[in-house]
């Protein structure tokens, strides 16, 4: 009787399998996509970056996408392996982490499917990916610092406020800005870190403050901290923003940091985009093999006397 | 004569004195490195309001929600005779509920805040509950009972905010966060005052502080003469929930904006910290609120020296625990004792000499 009941759940699962299978077949005319990414959860850059994946290979542009969503390595390479399985098209993965990633990629290209990676690189030989859309950090901070060079300040007097130590952001952000410190054309007032700390980063400008140490520049790796700098400003009434004394910078393009930017309050904002799939689809769909392995996704530095509303209902992150 | 004054000096402050004498140091050190360091200044603020500022302000300013926390945990502490380590966690969880009634309603006038900042504390009381039930009922480890909502707290604050980092914005929320139109004093320091006084006002008019103090030194023996230890263990977990739910809002009303990721990151330890240079012994028992309060503002002092001298933003923290060391080995028992024990020898040796000066 038992081993009666065994074999009927075995039947059932074969009928679902291939019920399974058989709905599958009817969209072969799409082009099927897998991705491996991380939780729309971990931060608001990866809820955007979900959220844009989600649009841009949609039914209406001709895609079936299917979704693995995890912060763990194990968990991501177990969904490829099963997307393989599977049998997609093309596989998109921003890795939880850098290594591991070999058989799984060489079992892909066996199996023909064609790999993108975006945000993260993986340590792979680059044969086994088509190209990696990336963002470049450092490149984020020489525009940044491009801009701020282009203000043709008489002296620059920065207060510099990084994010955690060791992060590709801060290395990143911080670079540009460190030559113009040794070059000697800026003037370091304070070099700290606040780590993400919007309180903290308010904190580190309060203590310029009441030093009496003068300054019209504060550089923040990100919204929150140029936000918590900002709060030390108004309380102790120096003036900021497009007609103020000090000017203000941040990264990340948060809605509500445009919106500062938009009343005029804040300089500018540093774009660090989410938005690869478009690059990615634009690739899947030319056809042909990418010029370079890796792809610099284009990130714009946002003045406030040119910002739109449009450009915050396009660009800006979270709400 | 000399050495019994300084003997009544050392003893007189009792618990007192070894967070008296840290701040004293720190404020000698900074008066010698720059006589400016503490001068208060009257300015005007961006929306045109008289305001103080200078180091000093800044520094009892900044470590308002320091100081809150710090008054909980020294309950906890002495009933106890563990530690909370999800204040921070649930600080974040108290903002972010704070944030979301906040968003919730159409307009954010005095009601809606109110009623942000009572749901807060309700949610924070409730954590509270669940770790003081762990503690008190189920006698689990306080760290190791808290270390579950330490572990998952900024996760549920990231729920209730739904993945982003939304912003508030209102004049009553920087009148809680930063000043109040009119009154030059920033507003947390006097949200610390109203708690010191209702804490001050909860001891006189109950006997929880003597009940505490009996429970964290011996549970079975305050049990026996009739004090319910379980309630006295979970009321500490409650009122420390009520301080989290003050600190958050706090923390959240500053910049108007809840980043569950680092809302009041690290306080925990901070917290403890400020406990043990308040001298309360972490085993539980004796208790004294000021010195935990002391306590706070010598750490954030010593914040506020280091980013004033700039020191390296990565050396930071290192040169915090040098200080640190060296204030709570000073503070340790066996110090204190051979210290004690070599001024009582000092002044036996005195006496003697005079004395026999006398009988020459």
């Amino acid at each position: 009787m038992r081993k009666f009941k065994a074999l009927f759940l075995v039947m059932i699962l074969v009928v679902c399998c291939m019920a399974t299978a058989c709905k599958k077949d009817d969209k072969d005319d799409k082009i099927k996509v897998g991705v491996v990414n991380n939780p729309p959860s971990e931060s608001g850059y990866r809820e955007a970056n979900v959220k844009d994946m989600e649009a841009v290979f949609s039914e209406a542009n001709g895609y079936t996408l299917k979704t693995f969503y995890s912060i763990k390595n194990d968990e991501q390479l177990q969904a490829a392996q099963g997307f393989i399985t599977e049998g997609v098209d093309y596989l998109l993965i921003s890795a939880a982490e850098t290594t591991g990633w070999d058989d799984v990629l060489k079992k892909a290209k066996e199996a023909g499917i064609k790999v993108y990676l975006f945000d993260r690189m993986i340590d792979v030989d680059t044969s086994l990916y088509e190209a990696a859309v990336v963002s470049d950090m450092a490149k984020e901070g020489e525009t940044a610092v491009n801009w701020l060079l282009s203000q043709n300040l008489p002296e620059y007097k920065v207060i510099h406020i990084q994010g955690a130590m060791g992060s590709d952001a801060q290395i990143g952000r911080t670079g540009a800005l460190d030559k113009q410190f040794e070059s000697g054309k800026m003037k370091k007032v304070v070099q700290q870190t606040a780590t993400w700390d919007e309180a903290e980063a308010k904190k580190i400008v309060e203590a310029v403050i009441n030093s009496g140490e003068d300054f019209n520049v504060i550089y923040a790796e990100n919204d929150g901290m140029a936000k918590g700098a900002v709060a030390a400003l108004d309380e102790a009434g120096i003036t900021h923003g497009v007609d103020g004394k000090v000017i203000v910078m941040g990264f990340d393009c948060n809605k509500w940091a445009l919106r500062e930017l938009l009343a005029g309050k804040w300089n500018y904002d540093g774009q660090c985009s989410p938005f690869q799939a478009q690059i990615i689809s634009d690739l899947i769909k030319s056809g042909k093999a990418p010029a370079s392995k890796q792809i610099i996704n284009n990130e714009k530095g946002f003045d406030a006397k040119a910002l739109t509303q449009n450009d915050i209902d396009t660009y800006g992150l979270g709400e | 004569m000399k050495k019994n004054g300084k003997k009544a000096f050392l003893s007189g402050f009792g618990q007192l004195t070894i967070p008296l004498i840290a701040i004293a140091l720190l404020v000698v050190f900074n008066l010698i490195r720059d006589p400016g360091f503490f001068s208060i200044g009257i300015s005007h603020n961006n929306n045109g309001n008289p305001v103080l500022s200078g180091n000093i302000i800044g520094i009892i300013n900044g470590a308002s929600e320091l100081a809150v926390l710090a008054m909980g945990m020294t309950l906890v502490t002495a009933a106890c005779g563990g530690q909370d380590i999800s204040v921070g966690a649930a600080a974040a969880i108290a903002g972010s509920v704070f944030v979301k009634v906040l968003k919730s309603g159409s307009a954010i006038n005095a009601g809606t805040v109110i009623l942000a900042f009572v749901m807060a504390c309700i949610v924070a009381m409730l954590f509270g509950t669940f770790n003081g039930t762990l503690v008190a009922v189920f006698k689990i480890q306080p760290m190791i009972a808290t270390l579950i909502l330490y572990t998952c707290g900024r996760s549920i604050a990231y729920w209730i905010n739904g993945g982003a980092t939304p912003t508030v914005s209102s004049p009553i929320l920087s009148g809680i966060g930063s000043f109040i139109p009119g009154v030059p004093i920033p507003t947390p320091v006097l949200i610390v005052v109203a708690m010191a006084i209702l804490f001050k006002l909860l001891f006189h008019f109950t006997a929880l502080g003597l009940f505490t103090q009996s429970v964290g030194i011996n549970g079975s023996a305050a049990r026996l003469n009739g004090i319910n230890a379980t309630f006295i263990k979970l009321l500490s977990f409650i009122i420390l929930g009520v301080c989290v739910a003050v600190s958050g809002c706090i923390g959240v009303s500053r910049l108007g904006l809840i980043n569950h990721e680092t809302l009041l990151i690290d306080i925990e330890m901070d917290t403890i910290l400020a406990v043990a240079i308040g001298g309360n012994s972490l085993g539980g028992g004796k208790f004294k609120l000021s010195g935990s309060i002391i306590g706070a503002y010598v750490i954030q002092m010593l914040t506020i020296t280091l980013y004033a001298m700039k020191v390296p933003s990565t050396d930071v923290k290192a040169y915090k625990a040098i200080v640190i060391v060296l204030l709570v080995v000073i503070g340790s028992p066996v110090i204190k004792e051979r210290f004690g024990r070599w001024i009582s020898r000092l002044a036996e040796r005195r006496r003697k000499v005079s004395a026999k000066g006398a009988e020459e």
